[in-house]
């Protein structure tokens, strides 16, 4: 098809005409908005980097911002380690080996709402209860402070992705030759050996791909946290995408909402480029 | 490996398995029992069970009609972005000029930008024009979705030889039935993928549908956060509403789920 085609472009024009309404457009607008006082309807004079500055002064995106770091560094390693112990579990040979990993996938299938409804009932019920009943009184009283509140999201994380991140893994790990491992076990390796000397090497490149699908996904996690503890006590447990959506919608800043949104923008494009710029390298490498 | 090691696997495996569906025992059992039931035990299986949460719940939740908005927003949704995207990674791919390479560029750059950087001009634009409903809901995911979408058509169309359009022109099929007749199809393996992924997040997104529909076309999960907001601390209700919810999503599983795990796989890889 020829550029000046005609079916060229009629070919493309739904995605185009739908691209440019929902994302382009809307972000040149929001880039622009972000420099003035706008207030959802309409804006009165430019401000230049004031809302930029004012954020930075933001004690709730402050906090926001360093309550999400921590939430991706120890979901990015939990969902990493857990998520490839249950892909090498599945991928051995025993009865119900695929029966698990149904198991283990379906919380994947159920949207990030429902999910923090579905926690919130067991860490304040279900927990209690159990923590009356084993005397264990850590168990008591979640989601009612910071730390339960943090740890209760990672919990509800865990629980979702570790099945779609075992996926990509055993997708990897299948496409180890049996014969790899055979010649090994012949030579004598034990199974600690064959794990760190052929195993591991050859799923790396599965390794980069989790990395940065649980590094980019933590930062933009909105629905849990709505569902699960509402970014309270006191705004302790809100997340970056929530102080965003709340700043518009619950304090009617939106000029300030649209600088914090861009400053969200460029933390997650670097994620991604840089995502780009190691597999690109690691092609280069083979 | 031994025979007794793999019995051993077999039960750690056993062991983590009930552990990951512990939470679904909880919410199920729960939902059977009484207020007082579930204050007297969290853990133990319902004592005088009763179906009521179910009905009363049901009735709350609108249930028929908050599906329906579900299933319409979701197949039209799914069918708007197979066509649009094929189409456009069809032409993409087939055109092999700077401006093509160019476009394509721009698609992939559009997966980098997060939903809340454009969300209120967005919801400001159409709400301007009065399309802050159903239809306005499909167009914008056809707009966020169809970046991923034609960017995997894009690379199973790369294994498509040239000499198929060809072969088809020869016979004096137009560009559109060459498409239609002879591409579309043979992409069909891609189209139950990119099927498979939008399915799954559409469903399940809340944010932009909340910003978007009104309270007459609410779905599953808009109808299920303002039903939690009304019943907070009425459990007995709110679990057989959860229970309810899940219910089309976990059939749908065990149903495709050979499906479900390609495509998420293949979205994942490639």
């Amino acid at each position: 098809m020829k550029n000046r085609s005609l079916s060229f472009w009629l070919f493309l024009t739904p995605t185009l005409v739908a691209l440019a309404l929902v994302v382009f457009i809307p972000v040149i607008e929001g880039l622009f908005y972000s420099f003035t006082d706008w207030d959802g309807l309409t804006y009165t004079k430019m401000v230049g980097f004031q809302n930029y500055i004012q954020l930075f002064h933001d004690k709730a995106f402050i906090n926001a911002f360093w309550f999400t770091v921590g939430f991706v560094i120890v979901t990015v390693i939990l969902l990493n380690v857990i998520g490839l112990g249950l892909a090498l579990l599945v991928t051995q040979k025993f009865k119900g080996s695929n029966f698990l990993r149904t198991v283990f996938f379906m919380p994947n299938m159920i949207g990030g709402l429902i999910l923090g409804f579905i926690w919130q009932f067991i860490f304040t019920q279900g927990f209690s209860a159990l923590g009356d009943a084993l005397h264990m009184s850590w168990l008591q009283n979640w989601l009612t402070n910071e730390t339960t509140g943090f740890w209760g999201l990672v919990i509800v994380t865990v629980w979702q992705m570790s099945g779609y991140i075992m996926i990509i893994y055993i997708a990897y790990l299948q496409n180890i030759p049996n014969e790899v491992i055979e010649a090994a076990e012949i030579d004598g390796a034990s199974a600690w050996q064959r794990f760190t000397k052929i195993t591991f090497p050859m799923i790396a490149p599965a390794f980069t791909v989790c990395m940065f699908l649980t590094l980019s996904n933590g930062f933009k996690i909105y629905d849990q946290n709505l569902s699960l503890t509402n970014g309270g006590p006191y705004h302790s447990t809100q997340m970056l995408a929530m102080d965003i959506v709340n700043t518009a919608y619950n304090s009617s800043n939106f000029a300030l909402s649209e600088a914090k949104a861009m400053i969200f923008f460029l933390i997650v494009a670097a994620i991604s480029l840089l995502q780009v710029f190691y597999n690109r390298k690691r092609e280069v490498d083979l | 490996m031994s025979k007794n090691s793999r019995k051993a696997l077999g039960i750690f495996g056993f062991i983590i398995g009930i552990l990951w569906l512990f939470p679904f025992y909880l919410i199920v059992t729960n939902s059977f029992k009484t207020p007082k039931g579930i204050f007297a035990s969290v853990l133990s299986l319902p004592v005088n069970s009763t179906t009521d949460n179910y009905v009363n719940s049901f009735k709350a939740l609108d249930f028929m009609a908050s599906l329906t908005h579900s299933l319409i927003i979701t197949v039209a949704s799914v069918i708007v972005i197979i066509l649009g995207s094929s189409m456009g990674a069809y032409a993409l791919q087939r055109n092999k000029s700077k401006l093509s390479g160019g476009l394509l560029m721009l698609f992939i750059s559009a997966m980098l930008i997060p939903f809340q950087s454009v969300m209120i001009p967005l919801t400001a634009n159409f709400g301007g024009v009065h399309f802050l409903n159903m239809w306005g809901l499909v167009v914008m995911y056809l707009g966020f979705d169809c970046s991923l979408s034609i960017f995997l058509y894009q690379g199973t169309l790369s294994s498509i030889p040239l000499a198929m359009d060809e072969a088809a022109e020869m016979e004096g099929a137009s560009r559109w039935q060459i498409f239609y007749k002879v591409i579309f199809p043979m992409l069909s393996p891609m189209t139950v993928t990119v099927a498979i992924l939008n399915i799954i997040a559409i469903w399940n997104d809340y944010l932009l549908p909340s910003l978007v529909l009104p309270q007459t076309q609410y779905t599953i999960p808009l109808q299920m956060f303002n039903f939690f907001g009304q019943y907070t601390k009425q459990w007995h209700l709110a679990l057989a509403g959860i229970t309810i919810s899940i219910l089309p999503v976990i059939l749908f599983y065990l149903i495709a789920q050979k499906w479900i795990i390609k495509g998420v796989t293949d979205g994942a890889v490639k």
